[in-house]
């Protein structure tokens, strides 16, 4: 079997499909450099990125298939497993490889064959692995914009004291630590629905977030020293204002609680441990 | 006692009482955040945590006051029962709501109140906090709102334009237990609204379909709630109720709320007895079984059967009481036939049908898929599926299924030998 090198990134996924369609060679193997150990009976090709060819195939796939699956192919990139490179790999050459496709359009005639779309063939291991990591991915997602807890950051307190601060004023942060690297998945959400106020999002496990300034969003990263600045805060040392919202919060959750109906296990399920660290009500 | 320990309170006490209240879907409004304000809704809801009884929040449920002038044995907030009463200000109850969804604490506010004084006046009082929200604070976030039965059209009317989903709860699943209990209510009380709101909505769509300008006029709909165990109803009657108002009234949802025990009143469960907690589960499963699976509510439950198995799913009763129509072949039928089988669920049932243009499917392919092959190999055919030469009886394969099953509900009473 032959086994390609590659750097992990979009780019060197795209440029191994490429590739592998220059030359046919039967089946495929990625391999990331960084975990690659050399053996006596493979073949390697070490894939060079190439911006223009990793466009061809992007534009490719776009003709191909719809959004849907283009969002479930970004999302098994984003889920950073060990077998998303490979998936991605061998999705793309049954994509290309079968049939024409509908792609994208959305006629009454592309409607009519879209049963035909090779993406639709739920027996092939490729587009049934690509749908359940995306699957992964968007719960991931989900639950992000469903655990982000913010709290606002108040630069005099005095103001604050007095009442004088407005809900909408100062920078609301959170740190969290997803699973997959959702980021680039929840900006839209928060950006839409916090529009009037600065709000920063931030990954402490890959190191960088992103900052929104009622205008823009931009991708941020801090030094160690700021990161675990940005965490302390986050933690316990918040100032008294936020405090009372904390509190507030924490009382509303308990009185809202049936014990009568207590059910630790449907509880567990659906609020998993690793992500208690950062619920403010918990 | 400084203002925000009051509040506290007030907030304790009030989360306290609208708790009963078990919806807290925030699905179905896609309203847009408009002008740069704050909040949206979103399509699906969002749920930001769970209480330890497993239940979703999603919104800041509360009541305005737990001061009621009714007397409805089933309800805390009864007013003969002695409890701390308290009332949120309009000020009050718009603050914490900013204040909790600009944190990314909660979806939007779910607004309910006891009755004071008469109807009228409090729909009023409802219609100013949400009136406050959406005018002045510009918030777009999600809002469910109580409409008060007996309240005047023009305050309905009114309160529907700046809510997502408004919601009446039926209580009792028959006019007759309804009596029993609250002596004051009819189920007429709560259709009429109910009515009128869903006449408006139809006409506020038709109007939008012409006119682009025309306001939304509570996108999310409109939902019930019905409280289980109370009364002694069949499951035949609470099913047959809330069909009705599914097609009567294009409800969204309908509630099922298993009665918590909250009074010493003898024509109610006694306090401490365990709230029924299977048959709303059972009760819930029927209801998907009519709104996403295609069935018919007399083919679940009918005079010969008038309750739900307590032991297996109501998807399994029907099909074990309905052996002529399986094996259902995977490969072939139809997709309602596909969706009517016992362990494949909608959406791997959407994917057999897509799947399947491609190629004959097998057993392997299936479990991957997700179909819980375990109860569907005794309803289905596939490429490679073993040849049965004998028919099982229905007790044959029910007992089949439960002994590699494990109930989420018997656990507890399957006793292990002690090993010493």
């Amino acid at each position: 079997m032959k086994i390609y090198l590659i750097d992990g990134s979009l780019e060197s996924i795209l440029c191994a499909v490429f590739e592998w369609f220059e030359r046919k060679p039967g089946k495929v193997r990625l391999v990331r450099q960084s975990e690659y150990r050399p053996d006596a009976f493979s073949e390697i090709l070490k894939i060079v990125n190439r911006r223009d060819s990793a466009d061809r195939v992007w534009k490719g796939l776009k003709n191909k298939l719809p959004a849907v699956w283009m969002r479930r192919f970004y999302c098994t990139f984003l889920s950073e497993l060990p077998e998303a490179p490979q998936l991605l790999f061998d999705f793309a050459c049954y994509i290309f490889s079968a049939g024409k496709g509908t792609g994208g359009k959305n006629t009454a005639a592309a409607h009519a064959y879209r049963a035909n779309d090779p993406e639709n063939n739920y027996g092939h291991p490729a587009v049934l692995g690509i749908a359940q990591v995306a699957v992964k991915v968007e719960r991931e997602k989900h639950r992000m914009e469903a655990f982000i807890r913010f709290k606002q950051l108040q630069n005099d307190r005095q103001e604050a004291q007095k009442g004088a601060m407005h809900s909408r004023d100062g920078l609301y942060y959170c740190v969290i630590e997803p699973d997959f690297n959702v980021i680039p998945l929840i900006a839209k959400h928060f950006r839409d629905r916090y529009a009037d106020q600065c709000w920063l999002i931030y990954d402490l496990r890959r190191h960088y977030g992103i900052h929104y300034d009622l205008q823009n969003t931009q991708e941020v990263s801090l030094d160690r020293e700021a990161e675990r600045g940005l965490l302390k805060q986050a933690g316990t040392s918040a100032p008294e204002a936020e405090t009372q919202h904390t509190e507030l919060w924490r009382h509303y959750f308990r009185s809202t609680n049936i014990k009568a109906r207590k059910n630790t296990k449907l509880f567990m399920r659906h609020v998993p441990k690793r992500y208690w660290r950062y619920l403010t009500e918990i | 006692m400084t203002n925000i320990d009051r509040l506290t309170k007030k907030l304790d006490i009030l989360a306290d009482a609208a708790k009963y209240d078990v919806s807290c879907s925030s699905s179905g409004s896609n309203r847009k955040n408009a002008g740069g304000g704050l909040g949206n809704g979103h399509k699906s809801g969002i749920c930001h945590t769970y209480t330890e009884d497993g239940r979703c929040v999603s919104l800041l449920k509360i009541l305005l006051t737990n001061h009621c002038i009714f007397d409805c044995a089933y309800c805390v907030s009864r007013r003969s029962n002695d409890i701390e009463r308290a009332a949120f200000t309009v000020d009050e109850v718009v603050s914490l709501t900013i204040n909790f969804y600009r944190r990314n604490y909660i979806e939007g506010l779910f607004l309910s109140s006891g009755i004071f004084k008469d109807a009228d006046f409090t729909m009023e009082r409802l219609l100013r906090v949400v009136k406050k929200l959406r005018l002045e604070e510009n918030f777009n976030g999600y809002i469910h709102l109580k409409t008060i039965p007996g309240a005047s059209d023009e305050l309905t009317r009114e309160a529907g334009l700046y809510a997502d989903r408004m919601s009446i709860n039926l209580e009792m699943p028959t006019e007759s237990g309804l009596k029993l209990l609250a002596p004051e209510k009819s189920h007429a009380d709560v259709e009429r609204p109910l009515g009128f709101v869903k006449d408006e909505i139809v006409r506020f769509k038709e109007e939008r379909a012409l006119i682009k300008s025309v306001p939304k006029f509570v996108p999310a709909g409109q939902s019930t709630q019905m409280v289980i165990g109370a009364t002694p109803e069949t499951d035949m009657e609470i099913m047959r109720t809330a069909d009705r108002f599914y097609r009567d009234f294009s409800l969204k949802r309908v509630y099922y709320s298993g009665y918590v025990p909250i009074s010493m009143d003898n024509r109610l469960p006694r306090i401490g007895s365990q709230p029924p907690l299977i048959r709303e589960n059972r009760l819930y499963q029927t209801d998907w079984l009519m709104r996403f699976y295609g069935f018919h509510v007399n083919e679940l439950l009918n005079e010969s059967n008038p309750h739900l198995d307590i032991d297996i799913d109501p998807k399994l009763g029907w099909a074990l009481r309905n052996l002529q129509f399986f094996p259902v072949d995977v490969n072939t039928a139809a997709y309602r036939q596909i969706l009517r089988v016992p362990g494949i669920g909608v959406s791997s049932a959407k994917k057999i049908v897509q799947a399947r243009q491609f190629g004959r499917l097998r057993i392997d392919q299936l479990k991957k898929m997700g179909v819980a092959y375990n109860r569907a190999r005794f309803f289905i055919r596939c490429a490679d599926g073993p040849y049965q030469l004998k028919d099982y009886q229905h007790t044959q394969i029910k007992s089949f299924i439960l002994a590699e099953s494990e109930s989420k509900y018997l656990k507890s009473s399957v006793q292990q030998l002690a090993l010493f």
